[in-house]
């Protein structure tokens, strides 16, 4: 039993029951954002959506930008907006936590503005997410009972893999366009030019924790560097795929037997989703699923996904499947991303089918490099991350597809963007990915 | 360390402005190279660049010669 309880589906009253009504949040005095702020820092909160950003930072910029006045002398008053879009398509935690908790991001919600002075409120979900009816009916229990100062509205941007970074979703509230802004950070000029609190689901769910408990309380679960629990998406080679929550630096051994352990030996595995990275099978079990020590260990914890390769496949063929559907998310703003992604799809999908030969490799290495750093956002950082971790966890049957050979003993030829495959691929739009099993409506 | 090679200005690309036209190539060849699919790599291969007094010049034809504004130079107080 965890404490985001993703268990259980609950009504406002089943919320109040098992959680007691919010303490009413202290308000932000001028320059001076409200307490919880301060309780945040000692909670030692990170940001759940994949950048694992201390929280209570983030926070104080927004409260900092909206200080400066904007043109005219006008307060910039800030505005707080829930990410729910889950963009990541091996991912499905924050879609689980919204059909089971969504009181709890409602209250975090509300705290974050009250705390930080906000003056309009959102959560931002998929255009076609089947959760738009729970978590209006959320909404409204809400409203009946009056227990949010701030009224909170649902937006729905397209859905679209860019969409969901943090300056895309501003744009959308602000001007109704879903591509990512540069250079200007949402923390200073987001929705409307206002500075903007872009804040994933279930970190504002720990929020909503941490405004009732406190931040000495949150410390007790988990890793001092990155401290309470997360939830986690498992899927791929093990019996039971799914979210489970567990403690920060939880060995990824003991979250594979949550999922009721392997389903054949693994070869590999992908962390973080995908714009996370790939990581051989050698030893990694070992690792402790917390930032820093997936990050030492070579993978990237990012929107907490874990996917496990089997021998059976071939995990070029899933690559490559993959990075043709990336390359089709750019929101088409950025040369290197326009024309270098789908470069270095066609390069993966001739390495994938065995038709590569060495300079073409050489080539596929120097564009996974030239993409890098020159977008306005980081999907094609994330895109080439993807493909060149990959080459390197699968260096061994990058070498047998450089020799038209393949070591997967059916040697399934590789399957066109959307269909069928082992890792999950929104074709032609995204359909949500039920994979805990859970009925929606 | 000389005059000229210390930092005076950092040379800024948006490239969600850049349209790729590679005037900014032809204008300053010795500092901005083309990629394959001819945008512009600036030195170190980011977005932004620092620029020595000698550089400086050359940075600034490339701006100016941009005809989409996606440069930009922020010259050190």
């Amino acid at each position: 039993m965890g404490r985001l309880g993703i268990e259980t589906r609950s009504s406002l009253s089943m919320h109040l029951s098992e959680h007691g009504a919010l303490p009413t949040p202290a308000p932000r005095h001028g320059k001076t954002p409200g307490r919880l702020v301060a309780e945040l820092e000692r909670s030692g909160l990170r940001g759940r959506g994949g950048g694992w950003f201390p929280a209570f930072r983030k926070w104080n910029a927004v409260v900092d930008s909206s200080v400066e006045r904007g043109r005219l002398g006008r307060t910039r008053h800030p505005v707080v907006i829930a990410n729910g879009m889950e963009g990541e398509p091996a991912s499905a935690k924050d879609a689980v936590l919204m059909a089971s908790s969504a009181h709890l991001i409602f209250d975090g919600i509300s705290a974050a503005a009250a705390t930080i002075g906000a003056t309009d409120a959102f959560l931002a979900l998929h255009r076609d997410s089947n959760l738009l009816p729970i978590l209006t009916k959320a909404l409204d229990e809400r409203h009946a009972a009056g227990i949010d100062a701030l009224p909170i509205s649902l937006v729905t941007p397209p859905a679209r893999y860019v969409a969901s970074e943090e300056s895309a979703l501003s744009h959308w509230v602000g001007e109704g366009i879903a591509t990512p802004v540069y250079p200007d950070r949402p923390f200073q000029k987001g929705a409307a030019g206002r500075p903007t609190l872009v804040q994933n689901v279930e970190t504002l769910s720990h929020v909503a924790l941490i405004a009732r408990h406190g931040g000495d309380w949150y410390r007790q679960v988990g890793v001092p560097s990155a401290p309470g629990t997360t939830l986690v998406t498992i899927g791929g080679a093990v019996q039971e795929e799914g979210v489970v929550e567990v403690p920060t630096g939880t060995p990824v051994r003991d979250i594979i037997a949550l999922a009721g352990g392997l389903t054949e030996p693994v070869r590999g595995y992908l962390t973080g989703g995908y714009g996370g990275g790939w990581v051989a099978a050698d030893g990694f079990d070992s690792t402790a699923w917390d930032p820093d020590a997936m990050r030492d260990a070579g993978a990237v914890i990012g929107a907490s996904v874990l996917w496990l390769v089997g021998e059976s496949e071939c995990p070029l063929n899933e690559i490559a499947r993959v990075t043709a559907w990336m390359a089709g998310e750019s929101a088409g703003q950025c040369g290197p991303c326009i024309y270098g992604l789908p470069s270095i799809s066609d390069d993966v999908h001739h390495l994938a089918m065995r038709h590569m030969n060495d300079s073409e490799m050489k080539r596929l290495e120097q564009r996974l490099k030239l993409v890098q750093n020159r977008g306005g956002c980081k999907h094609p950082d994330g895109t080439a991350r993807f493909v060149a971790t990959g080459l390197k966890a699968f260096a061994d049957e990058v070498a047998l597809h450089l020799d038209r050979r393949c070591s997967a003993p059916l040697g399934r030829p590789v399957s066109r963007p959307g269909t069928e495959g082992s890792l999950p691929v929104p074709a032609p739009r995204l359909a949500l990915v039920d994979i805990s099993g859970r009925d929606f409506e | 360390m000389t005059t000229t090679d210390r930092v005076t200005a950092t040379l800024l690309l948006n490239p969600t402005v850049c349209d790729g036209r590679g005037l900014c190539h032809h204008a300053a060849p010795d500092l901005i190279e083309l990629d394959e699919w001819g945008y512009p790599l600036l030195p170190g291969g980011g977005l932004r660049a620092d620029l020595t007094k000698a550089e400086q010049k050359a940075a600034e034809d490339a701006t100016h010669a941009c005809p989409v504004l996606a440069l930009h130079i922020e010259r050190r107080k």
